[in-house]
């Protein structure tokens, strides 16, 4: 009575308007997969060094210029897009699986162990990320594998902490009592309408859960505790070029735009898909 | 005082364009009491805002003619018509408690109207809103006014907002649902209050979807559906002989019709005994004990926080009594393990106010009603019982309107052939002529199948018209009970008396 | 309201404590000898060995050592960097001041900003324009933000130093840096937080008490969209110290992000966990200041 706009239909027009940006950030988003599954399609050798054509600026024959030892940096970033995006897809993987099993433990078992839970995902989550990975490193080492795990662990909270509140809504919600007035069992409840209504927003969570992942990869890559060069890793990239800053802004600035358009790309797609859901869930 | 001819308000949603009021005229006379009834999209609120000029920043506001307070307000300016508002116009909305500021005091809120206007100086602002909580009968002011919504009771926070709305002397008070969000008795006290300021000489344009609140105060009444005015006249004549078939049906499901029946209570179906529900070191229900039988409506009624809810939920076997029994079927229900309760639930079945958040969002009404009828059964016979086409099975529940979604609900329910069904407020969340409809299919389907009902409201009115036999509960007890009938023509307990005058009934109705 | 102040305090003891602990356990539970771990890349000999062996009770129970670390811990004591050959109260100590210095000026240049941004840009297109800023600056590798800026400012225009941390030129490019991003992400939350707020029904009613939209908008919006901001600022919180880390490499800022990357990358053990148990501390006490916060803006949480 008091609301003038009935709102649910305004989100509804708005998505059929023209999006450029959705667009933009799809087409991004398709050319990194591509990168990341077939590199050699369009970029040449990501090793190999030009001892006469060093830090030469972008060109016809080199889009992105070349780096320190005459590398061409397009070749690299194209190459880096499989070292950086499978470093973030796997550490969300990894916290994707983890937290669901820890969020549904949480939301379903009984109180006390919820608690302890709960605590350990707050605690988890307001420990800054980057501190966390680089505890895990210092205890583990550097490396690939364990960049992966540690922002697997650091990333872990968030979906721990959006399942186990959606289980305690649902678990409560009236559909489920009404469930109880046909004499479903615990099981069924939980198979029936806790899990598939948790788990819904999960994949769009993930998505935009990767371009945080990635965006820290880039991070502890830069600060030399990634992949190792040569390998062409963006934030390994942007950390060698950095010294040549002065004389090839290139280097450095270019394999750093690949991570913002990734990221800006997977957040611009993600909550796209995540206002369509909740617009149908609401 | 207004004059507005021919006014319609698009809204521009997106590229579509939404008519809310298409091409509304009337007259707002100085002194009188105007009422705009319709029901919820019908653009009663949007045209009394517009008359503030605020409609919203959507919206697209057009008129052969709009003259407030001898002014062509076309074209009028964001600075010109906030010289109208709070000075000339004051707005009451309808839930005081997301109306008022609530991080802000009550006292700091009717402040605000007073600088904005330059109303006094600083220091004798505090005492002006004292005297203006005072003429609206809220006790100890000075206390109030430092007090936040939230600490108020409902009844305080809607004066505290009426006080608000008249701080700066407008001649004319736009109460929009000024009442649809208290219990029955508030309800008449804050219509009681509205009814004294008229007297004192402002204007008042009231809002509302129910003719009845609106019959004890109106002179004049204009009746709205679809953006347009079906109706219009003096309110008695209005009621003695409407014209309109809306009109008809709005006063039928205001004026409340018997709805009869002609079978004979059967053999006990479910019994409460001494039940006793205490949270923490709170009893929120005493010594409660009923019976109902086959066929039969039970009617159970109380002010919010009277125990009503809590009732229900022992009788469904949710939350475990601390001491009593419910038996049900001859079964204790009770006491034992959900486990041994599962082969009986079947036969007690449950309908909430809110149906939206009763089914599950990803299924269809297929699957919501399928889950209550044997695996494979087709759902349409029962969809078709309670009225809804069949085009509504492959629906999502928010694709439905309310009344549809009430009406799956109540298939729901109704599927597995339960024993006795409780309803919580079941149509409290739907417009008036809706509600009417519901209620008929629940009378019918008693008078069908021989269900038992256990029918929980706060509105006496809705009882009265259904129940077979009535409780009244107050603070956890039950205060008052018998048949409908002599409860409510000798109610011997005073909450009842209470409750039943706060019943707004239509006056001079034929 | 004191009990409340008197339990939060409660909490952050425990989260402190709980740090502690993780950071106790995982110097435990990292591969190799403990000696090992807590050597790290320092000078390997037999007297540091047993100095270690001494100092961290190597050769007592279990509960002893780890009740005498908490204890040592619990006064100030966070033992000894034997790469460094100097007390971890006193390497911290030194790069402190320069850290602090950063992040406080960062998160005041981006809780200003974020207000300005969310405040300021109401009409159709700047909110678009503004938007679409907040979303590149959130998504943009810090590292990268101050790259471009250091390229640009420092090394085309020669305005502010290269490195350093001299005098207050050397903070302004940092500070911008690390403060961006955290604009990006409040501006968002503040003005999905004014929007709901200008939404609302006793928006609708200030209005009509004849209000000018910018009253509306600065005595009722406003407040009520700091209490979405105020639950980032632990989040800030985290931002700060992880932020401090990579900033500091960019820029050749001395501070504890230097500290901390040093002691990670050659394993100085001792160093790392009093950086984790700072780190708790500095978080309990952002996460006390919110939680006053809200009481502060909402008199709804106020009941006791």
């Amino acid at each position: 009575m008091t609301v003038a706009l009935p709102r649910p239909v305004a989100g509804r027009l708005t998505l059929r308007r023209p999006r450029p940006g959705l667009t933009a950030a799809t087409a991004v988003l398709a050319l990194a997969l591509t990168a990341v599954a077939w590199p050699s399609l369009f970029a040449g050798d990501p090793l190999a060094a030009d001892p006469l054509h060093v830090l030469e600026a972008p060109s016809a024959a080199h889009w992105f210029g070349t780096d320190q030892l005459g590398r061409d940096v397009f070749d690299r970033v194209v190459h880096g897009a499989r070292h950086s995006l499978s470093i973030g897809v796997a550490a969300t993987v990894i916290a994707v699986g983890a937290g669901i099993l820890l969020g549904l433990l949480a939301g379903l078992t009984h109180k006390a162990a919820d608690e302890v839970l709960s605590r350990g995902f707050d605690a988890l989550a307001a420990f800054p990320l980057v501190l966390l990975a680089l505890l895990f490193i210092a205890i583990a080492g550097t490396g690939t594998v364990s960049l992966i795990v540690a922002i697997g662990i650091a990333t872990l909270p968030h979906y721990a902490r959006v399942v186990r509140a959606q289980t305690l809504v649902v678990r409560r919600a009236p559909y489920v009592t009404h469930a109880v007035a046909f004499g479903a069992s615990r099981t069924r409840l939980v198979l029936r309408h806790v899990l598939p209504n948790v788990l819904g927003p999960i994949p769009v969570l993930a998505m935009i859960g990767l371009g945080e992942a990635v965006l820290i990869a880039a991070g502890l890559s830069f600060l030399g505790l990634g992949p190792q060069p040569p390998s062409p890793e963006w934030g390994a990239m942007l950390s060698e070029g950095r010294g040549y800053l002065h004389i090839a802004w290139w280097a450095s600035v270019l394999p750093g735009c690949a991570v913002t358009a990734t990221v800006i790309s997977l957040t611009v797609i993600g909550r796209h898909l995540q206002n369509r859901f909740e617009g149908r869930h609401q | 005082m207004i004059e507005v001819k021919n006014l319609r308000v698009t809204f521009r949603l997106g590229e579509r364009q939404v008519e809310a009021v298409r091409g509304v005229s009337f007259d707002v006379e100085e002194g009188e009491c105007l009422a705009l009834v319709g029901e919820s999209g019908s653009g009663k609120s949007v045209t009394a805002r517009s008359l503030v000029g605020l409609a919203g920043p959507a919206a697209r506001v057009e008129a052969d003619t709009f003259v407030v307070d001898g002014r062509d307000v076309r074209g009028f300016a964001a600075r010109e018509w906030r010289r109208l508002r709070g000075r000339f116009a004051g707005l009451i909305l309808q839930d005081a408690l997301v109306s008022l500021d609530p991080l802000r005091t009550v006292g700091a809120e009717i402040t605000e109207v007073l600088r904005t206007h330059g109303i006094g100086d600083r220091g004798d602002r505090p005492e002006r809103v004292q005297r203006l909580l005072t003429d609206v009968h809220v006790p100890e002011p000075e206390r109030r006014a430092r007090q936040y919504p939230h600490q108020l009771s409902g009844g305080l926070r809607q004066r505290a907002l009426i006080a608000s709305a008249i701080a700066g002397g407008p001649r004319l008070l736009i109460a929009d649902e000024p009442t649809t969000a208290l219990d029955a008795t508030v309800q008449a006290q804050i219509l009681k209050l509205l009814a004294e300021r008229r007297a004192s000489g402002e204007t008042l344009l009231l809002i509302s979807h129910d003719l009845a609140v609106v019959s004890r105060l109106a002179d004049r009444v204009l009746v709205m559906k679809d953006g347009r005015i079906v109706e219009s006249g003096p309110t008695r004549t209005l009621l003695g002989s409407a014209g309109h078939a809306y009109t008809k049906e709005l006063i039928s499901a205001a004026s409340g019709r018997r709805r009869m029946t002609r079978t004979a209570p059967g053999e006990v179906v479910a019994e409460a005994i001494a039940l006793r529900k205490v949270y923490g070191d709170r009893a929120v229900v005493r010594d409660v004990g009923l019976t109902i039988r086959a066929g039969e409506i039970v009617g159970l009624v109380g002010e919010s926080g009277s125990g009503k809810t809590t009732v229900a939920q022992l009788l469904f076997g949710l939350t475990e009594p601390t001491s009593g029994r419910v038996r049900f079927e001859g079964r204790d229900l009770s006491g034992v393990p959900e486990r041994a309760r599962r082969p009986i639930r079947r036969r007690l079945q449950l309908i909430a106010q809110d149906p939206l958040s009763a089914f599950d969002p990803r299924w269809t009404v297929r699957r919501i009603v399928g889950e209550a009828l044997p695996r494979g059964a087709d759902p349409q016979p029962v969809l078709e019982r309670v009225g809804l086409s069949a085009d509504v099975v492959d629906r999502y529940p928010r694709q439905l309107s309310g009344g549809q979604r009430q009406r799956v609900a109540v298939a729901r329910a109704i599927a597995p052939r339960p024993s006795l069904i409780i309803c919580d407020e079941p149509v409290s969340a739907l417009d008036v002529s809706v509600q009417a409809q519901v209620l008929d299919l629940i009378a019918q389907i008693r008078e069908d199948d021989g269900t038992a009902w256990l029918f929980i409201s706060h509105d006496l009115g809705v009882i009265r018209d259904l129940a077979d036999r009535v409780l009244v509960m107050h603070d956890g007890r039950v205060v008052e009970q018998g048949p409908v009938r002599a409860v409510f023509e000798h109610a011997g307990h005073e909450c009842t008396r209470a409750l039943l005058n706060a019943v707004p009934t239509l006056e001079g109705a034929a | 309201m004191i009990r409340a102040i008197a339990r939060r305090a409660g909490s952050g003891l425990v989260v402190l404590w709980a740090a502690a602990t993780a950071a106790y356990l995982a110097l435990l539970a990292a591969p190799g000898d403990t000696v090992d771990s807590i050597i790290g890349d320092g000078a390997d000999r037999p007297q540091i060995r047993a100095q270690i062996i001494a100092e961290w009770n190597l050769d007592r129970p279990a509960v002893v050592q780890y009740l005498d670390y908490l204890w040592r811990a619990a006064q100030g004591d966070l033992g000894r960097s034997y790469l460094l050959q100097r007390p971890v109260r006193d390497v911290i100590g030194d790069q402190l001041a320069p850290t602090l210095k950063l992040a406080v000026a960062a998160a005041v240049f981006g809780v200003v900003l974020a207000l300005i941004l969310a405040v300021v840009t109401r009409g159709r297109w700047a909110r678009r324009a503004s938007s679409t800023a907040e979303l590149v600056l959130v998504s943009t590798p810090p590292f990268l933000i101050g790259i471009v800026l250091l390229s640009v400012f420092s090394f085309r225009f020669g305005m502010f130093p290269v490195s350093g941390d001299r005098g207050w030129a050397a903070l302004v490019l940092p500070a911008v840096t690390l403060g961006l991003p955290i604009a990006g992400v409040l501006a968002q939350v503040l003005r999905d937080g004014l929007d709901r707020a200008l939404d609302e029904p006793f928006a609708v009613t200030a209005r009509a008490r004849g209000l000018t939209e910018r009253s509306v908008l600065l005595r009722h919006g406003l407040r009520h969209s700091l209490l979405p901001a105020v639950t980032l600022l632990g989040w800030l919180s985290g931002v700060l110290i992880g932020g401090s880390v990579i900033i500091e490499q960019v820029f050749g800022r001395p501070g504890l992000g230097q500290v901390t990357l040093q002691a990670v990358s050659s394993s100085d053990m001792p160093v790392v966990l009093a950086v984790v148990v700072l780190a708790a501390a500095f978080f309990v006490v952002i996460n006390t200041a919110a939680d006053l916060a809200y009481l502060l803006i909402d008199p709804r949480l106020r009941r006791s």
